[in-house]
């Protein structure tokens, strides 16, 4: 579905945001990019739209050099959610907002409504519809932004840190929906910092640092290597860490777990067995 | 009477309809580390813009109730009279950052209260160091990374040296070392140097164990206050969405099951260290 080979990036000719970067994303895959602020997460899933284009090497959408290809043709293909809401939200309601990206892909106006009030219920927002998106509040703001491309339905899915700013419940829920697109087929990639997501619901994880991938494959052991961590500025979950200081201090304590109910069992068998 | 007061304190936006905070009294005392935290839209951003006086005084609305910081009422005072009692750090960095690079960025404040040349120096140098943007000296805060505006902005704010921080999700754009370092900076400024800190965050595993309050909110009200292991054990927090730490849930699950570890553990290094004083 998406293919880089060997893309390079710089902004300004001296700070290079990517420095050789090769990857294959195949349709219907559910793919993380973490990596240290600067890395070039932002820079790279741009790429995936053809807001930027490579000034070295290629990126390929479905087989097609996106060199030949124009934004309106990939933006069809991919759809991109960017970090900052305010990049992109105009309209006076968010109604509006998620009507006007339909409308610009050419959906016939009763699919109009109907997909516009599917996405705004799955997100939360049914309430807020008629509301300017600037009197929502941040986290609101996000969820706005979403949905006027997830509305859209494209076959491949890129979200820019969908998280920020989320409550447990909406993380859920944005989750929830992300598997739902999934499952249909689409091709889901998120850039996030965030390890719990990341770990409950993706299954391979690439990571950056520095302009390059350093690392990608299974999440599980692409997350469990040192290495990444530092390299990548992430720190272990709670849960990891908890494993990881029970496991110092009783025998038979398996540092590979990480969730509530797997710890709440090896704490009842340690503190029973005594 | 507290360093931030708020009497029965309603708002509600210019242009919406709903009360965006509803009849909130609180008193934060100096020294405090409160963490606001509560649904997307529940108010805490409002909060925040109560505390340094951009609300009333910038975003106009209804007003009910009133604030006072330092003894100040915020409906009878200018923004200018708050800028170096109160440092606000904003959601979204790029709406704060005005100048050209670093080394300006962190100079505009104190220049515009007037602070000397030397002094401002000195400052530039010192917040530079603690918050270790030597590599971003000379760069645009536009070509910056979402987290380097975050860390900018941070340093901005507290190059006025202000009494209190508010900071509303200062650490949302940071990789996660970046996050804890930021926040253990803040949480030394509390400590050692007595600052104020008011933080709003939905991530609680982060920032729990530095607090000393947990304010919870929900559609423009206080729901919950008080001190972290007690609030963050309520039933509510669950109810209204609030993902509390998980070591807190692994607390309340072992309740469930019959065992009661000695204290409510913020971190998995406490978690483990209750588990092992049950199992001694």
């Amino acid at each position: 579905m998406i293919i880089l080979d060997n893309v390079h990036y710089s902004y300004d000719g001296i700070y290079t945001a990517l420095r050789g970067v090769s990857l294959q994303i195949d349709a219907g895959e559910l793919v993380a990019i973490m990596g240290n602020n600067g890395a070039g997460k932002t820079t790279l899933i741009k790429h995936f739209n053809g807001l930027l284009r490579p000034q070295k090497g290629h990126v390929f959408i479905k087989g097609q050099d996106t060199a030949k290809m124009s934004v309106a043709e990939i933006s069809r293909i991919v759809g991109l959610v960017f970090q900052n809401p305010d990049h992109q939200l105009f309209l006076e309601s968010c109604r509006k907002e998620v009507e006007f990206s339909l409308k610009s892909l050419g959906y016939p106006s009763n699919e109009i409504t109907e997909r516009c009030n599917t996405t705004l219920e799955r997100l939360g927002l049914a309430d807020l519809a008629e509301r300017s998106p600037f009197t929502l509040s941040g986290g609101e703001r996000k969820r706005v932004a979403l949905a006027s491309v997830l509305a859209t339905g494209p076959q491949v899915l890129a979200l820019d840190e969908p998280t920020i700013g989320q409550d447990a419940r909406q993380k859920e829920r944005l989750a929830e929906m992300l598997f739902e697109m999934n499952r249909e087929g689409r091709t889901v990639i998120v850039v996030t910092h965030d390890i719990e997501f990341v770990i409950n619901y993706f299954p391979r994880t690439i990571a950056m640092s520095d302009g390059r991938i350093i690392a990608d494959g299974p999440t599980t052991s692409v997350l469990s290597n040192d290495d990444v961590i530092q390299k990548c500025s992430l720190t272990y979950p709670q849960m990891t860490q908890a494993v990881r200081a029970l496991s110092e201090m009783f025998d038979g304590v398996s540092v590979r777990q990480t969730s509530v109910n797997d710890i709440v069992e090896t704490i009842i068998k340690i503190v029973g067995g005594r | 009477m507290g360093l931030i007061r708020f009497d029965n304190f309603s708002f509600k936006y210019y242009g919406t309809e709903k009360l965006a905070l509803n009849k909130v009294s609180l008193t934060i005392d100096r020294g405090e580390y409160v963490v606001i935290t509560g649904p997307s839209g529940c108010g805490k951003t409002t909060l925040c813009r109560a505390i340094n006086a951009l609300i009333p005084q910038f975003h106009r609305g209804y007003i009910g109730g009133h604030v006072y910081v330092n003894g100040m009422d915020t409906r009878e005072h200018g923004v200018s009279d708050f800028a170096s009692l109160v440092g606000m750090v904003f959601q979204n960095p790029e709406n704060q950052l005005v100048t050209l690079n670093v080394e300006k960025e962190l100079a505009f404040g104190p220049e515009n209260l007037g602070v000397e040349p030397v002094e401002i120096r000195r400052r530039i140098e010192e917040i530079i160091d603690l918050l270790d943007l030597k590599s971003l000296r000379e760069k645009h805060p536009h070509e910056m990374s979402g987290g380097e505006q975050q860390r900018v902005a941070m340093a901005a704010a507290l190059s006025l040296k202000p009494e209190i921080l508010v900071a509303d999700e200062p650490t949302s754009n940071l990789d996660p070392q970046s996050a804890e370092k930021i926040l253990e900076i803040i949480a030394y400024l509390n400590k050692e140097k007595g600052m104020t800190v008011v933080l709003v965050e939905h991530r609680l595993d982060l920032v729990a164990k530095d607090a000393t309050r947990v304010i919870l909110m929900d559609k423009g009200q206080i729901v919950v206050d008080g001190p972290p292991r007690e609030v963050l054990v309520k039933d509510i927090c669950h109810e209204i969405g609030v993902g509390v730490p998980k070591a807190v849930e692994v607390y309340r699950e072992l309740i469930e099951r019959g065992i009661r570890l000695p204290g409510v553990p913020l971190t998995g290094q406490e978690l483990a260290t209750l588990v092992q004083e049950v199992a001694e």
